[in-house]
């Protein structure tokens, strides 16, 4: 196989566990709502996905399991942003810690313990192309990850539903004037993305690398919250931060195993600052994020 | 047979402020209702009750004769209620056909379509697929009622829908709401202009500090009556400024053209005026013509950095810099949306205060004078009759007209050498309005040098001494008030002008 091969089928099952937690944020804060705890959500849900698996051989039990339990963790974070009307950088931040203990507290028993990796599922005719083929030769979460940032990209543009989200982003109080229920919707909101960020947890551990280790999620929750400002809520622009991280980690790898005289932390982190750099390049410009930028991000909404 | 809508002894208390009390009202089918009442009278918190957007503390609302409980706007709009807000609920990051979208079931082409047709027909036309933000507060209001004719509502409230709206596009509302009300629409009307009111409305309740004080048919007795009867005391009389020596010239625009970045905003093309100390000069136009570019490029929110000197401040050019550094040389200014540019909404009015009094001693070494602050703001408050329960209130907490009185007395008592003023009496009642425009004209006198942009005439024909028209970015020349006509301006207004 050769480097590109490698980097071309490495890359999107890096960036799937990234781009489930940012979609899921991406709807929360599209609504408004600014939850930092992710990290945490994803760690709890590596745990619980790893260990229900473990115990069932039933990946779909695993993944479910992991969702239900971001989810639950969520509604703590939205208890207290929504409805305590507590600051939402604190309370993510808090709940975020929370979720990194429990993560360690579940996964403890099964230190180091593994999974068999799931087979992966070939596109007829285009996964025998030479060279890109090995594009088409994916786990099947990576490709209803890709089917479902093009479901919430078409659902924020050109849905009702999409368009009831950014309104009560925008403008809480008109859109409460209008008669939509502002804090239902931010509750489903948040929600929905600590149970995508349980399932990107459930993917990074059981799927991904099939092995549990304490604190495996290593700032990959961050980096999913990063996508989202830096890829000014915009669907297309996070699936493009996501990819590039992942390729740009495979990249790292391969430059480590090919002996390239740089420290390898200066290669681990490598994929966090270009990603970075690349998404504040792009959000550069002015006009684009007045447009796309959420009004109402972060604070407290009454009634 | 029962009566459309019928509230029985409706109370609604904010904190400290009875907004409404024990209110009796009755409208019915094919009529049109109109209601009166200085500025924090308690209107759009009668209309914010009749729409669901707030719950009544007592009293019963009864739709065709059944007592109802109105828990939300969606049940409102149900029952067949629509409500133009005198603050838009518009979504700015949306364009025109999904802010539709929202509440108007449809596809966005069918939409489009309707929002076309119904703009031909009634005179309001729009383009459905602009963003919201890069609209006019005209084209805004616009926007607004259509949304709420899409849905052919039983009972439709405008609070205040003419405040910004040319005379020609009243003149086509009122059309408009004479055939709605011909069809068996009942609608609720509020304005600050008498006139308008006789003109249009079967009858009027008038309000005064949240109780009716008055039931009557407005096309009886004069709007002189009818003003008596709303502020409790005789109308002063307009004051027109008299002939006076000129100062130094304060402010000059120089061949200004600018180029609109926003495919939806206006580009101004070689625009020159100049104001001296001791003048008003006015800014007439139907707004969406430039005005917002104009007050943008005057006020330092647009800095051009390559031409300098095309605006300059007391002579100095001062084109490339930004708001702060013209507001200390001198210019005050006064935008026309008061919620968001003019005032924070959340923050209390003696930190709203302080956004633009900073340097009057309210800020030293670093620190907020509280007190110095309070003391300010205190005296805005009394000076400029602002109605309100203290320096403490939020901003967003004041009725429209009071806030206005809020921001425009701010401003004023910075005493700037310039003052750039959009719309000064949108949304202001009568009484409160004919306070504003004597106390424009008052500095003048004191050799302030004003710029007021309006698109009311009468307004601009009772303060101004010369008037310039902008018309699709171009500005027209200078016309001295008391050698041209009501005729002139307007066929400059619509750009026929040879
Ligand atoms: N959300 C609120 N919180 C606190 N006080 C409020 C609130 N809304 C309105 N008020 C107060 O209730 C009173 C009535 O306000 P309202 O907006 O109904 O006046 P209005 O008659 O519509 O005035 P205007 O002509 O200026 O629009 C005012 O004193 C106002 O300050
Ligand atoms: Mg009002």
């Amino acid at each position: 196989m050769t480097i590109l091969a490698f980097i071309l089928a490495g890359t999107l099952a890096a960036a799937t566990p990234l781009l489930l937690a940012a979609l899921g944020e991406l709807i929360t804060e599209r609504a408004g709502v600014l939850n930092l705890g992710i990290e945490g959500m994803m760690a709890l849900g590596a745990a619980v996905g790893f260990v229900v698996t473990y115990n069932t051989h039933a990946p779909v039990l695993g993944f479910a399991a992991a969702a239900l339990a971001g989810l639950a963790l969520s509604l703590v974070f939205a208890m207290l942003a929504l409805g305590f009307m507590a600051n939402q950088v604190a309370a993510g931040l808090a709940i975020g810690v929370l979720g990194l203990g429990l993560s360690s507290l579940i996964g403890k028993p099964l230190e180091s313990q593994t999974l068999d990796a799931p087979a992966k599922l070939a596109i007829p005719l285009l996964a025998d192309l030479p060279v890109i083929g090995a594009l088409f030769e994916q786990d099947l979460v990576v490709f209803l990850t890709l089917a479902l940032a093009v479901v919430i990209w078409a659902v924020l543009n050109h849905s009702k539903l999409g368009l009831i989200i950014r309104a009560v982003g925008e403008n809480p109080s008109a859109a409460r004037a209008l008669g939509f229920r502002v804090l239902r919707i931010r509750l489903a909101a948040v929600a929905f993305g600590g149970a995508m960020a349980g399932m990107a947890g459930a993917y990074a551990s059981t799927i991904y690398t099939p092995l549990w280790a304490d604190g495996m999620i290593a700032g990959r929750g961050w980096i999913a919250v990063a996508l989202v400002v830096f890829g000014t809520w915009a669907a297309g622009r996070i699936v493009f931060g996501a990819l590039l991280f992942g390729a740009l980690s495979l990249g790292g790898l391969i430059a480590q195993a090919a002996g390239v005289a740089l420290p390898s932390q200066l290669l681990a982190s490598l994929p966090y600052g270009v990603t970075i750099l690349m998404l504040a390049v792009i959000s550069s410009n002015r006009r684009r994020m007045r447009l796309n930028t959420v009004a109402s991000l972060g604070q407290p909404f009454a009634g | 047979m029962a009566p459309l809508l019928q509230l029985s002894g409706v109370s609604k208390r904010y904190g400290g402020v009875q907004a409404n009390a024990g209110i009796d009202l009755r409208v019915d089918a094919g009529t049109i209702h109109a209601i009166l009442g200085e500025n924090g009278a308690g209107k759009s918190t009668l209309m914010k009750l009749i729409y669901g957007v707030e719950r009544p503390d007592e009293g019963q609302v009864f739709w065709q004769g059944q007592a109802v409980a109105l828990s939300s706007p969606s049940d409102a709009r149900r029952l067949g209620i629509g409500m133009v807000f005198q603050h838009f609920s518009l979504f700015e990051t949306l364009s025109v056909v999904q802010n539709m979208a929202l509440i108007v079931p449809g596809s966005k082409a069918e939409l489009a379509t309707r929002i076309r047709d119904l703009g031909a027909a009634f005179g309001l036309s729009v383009d459905p697929q602009a963003m919201v933000h890069s609209l006019s507060v005209g084209e805004r209001q616009r926007v607004e009622i259509i949304r709420c004719l899409l849905l052919n509502p039983k009972l439709l409230i405008l609070d205040e829908p003419t405040s910004v709206l040319p005379p020609q596009s009243v003149a086509l509302l009122f059309d408009t709401l004479r055939a709605l009300r011909a069809k068996g629409m009942a609608i609720l009307f509020i304005s600050h202009k008498l006139e308008e009111i006789r003109e249009l409305c079967d009858c009027a309740t008038i309000l005064r500090q949240g109780r009716v004080t008055a039931r009557l048919d407005p096309r009886q007795g004069t709007a002189h009556d009818l003003a008596t009867l709303m502020i409790g005391r005789p109308m002063p009389p307009p004051v027109h400024p008299t002939p006076h020596g000129l100062g130094e010239e304060r402010l000059a625009l120089t061949a200004l053209s600018f180029a609109n970045e926003d495919p939806f905003g206006v580009s101004l093309k070689d625009v020159s005026l100049s104001v001296r100390g001791g003048e008003i000069l006015g800014i007439a136009g139907i707004s969406g013509n430039g005005q917002q570019e104009l007050a943008a490029l005057i006020s330092g929110e647009i800095a051009l950095k390559s031409s300098a000197s095309s605006v300059t401040l007391m002579s100095h050019p001062v084109g490339d810099l930004g708001a702060a550094a013209r507001r200390k040389r001198g210019l005050a200014f006064v935008p026309e949306d008061r919620l968001g540019r003019g005032a924070v909404p959340d923050m209390s009015l003696a930190d709203n205060a302080l956004l633009t009094a900073h340097s009057r001693g309210l800020v030293q070494n670093g620190f907020i004078n509280r007190k110095a602050e309070r003391a300010f703001t205190a005296e805005c408050i009394t000076r400029f009759d602002v109605r309100t329960a203290g320096p403490q209130a939020e901003a967003g907490s004041l009725s429209g007209g009071n806030l206005q009185k809020f921001i425009m007395g701010r401003e004023m008592m910075l005493n700037p050498s310039v003052l750039l003023v959009a719309q000064p009496t949108w949304g202001v009642d009568i009484g409160a309005a004919s306070e504003i425009r004597q106390r424009l004209v008052a500095m003048r006198n004191a050799g302030a040098a004003i710029v007021v942009i309006s698109e009311e005439i009468d307004e601009l024909f009772e303060i101004c001494d010369r008037l310039q028209v902008l018309h699709k970015g171009h500005l027209s020349p200078s016309l001295d008030v008391a050698a041209t006509s009501v005729e002139q301006i307007g066929t400059y207004m619509i750009g026929a002008a040879a």
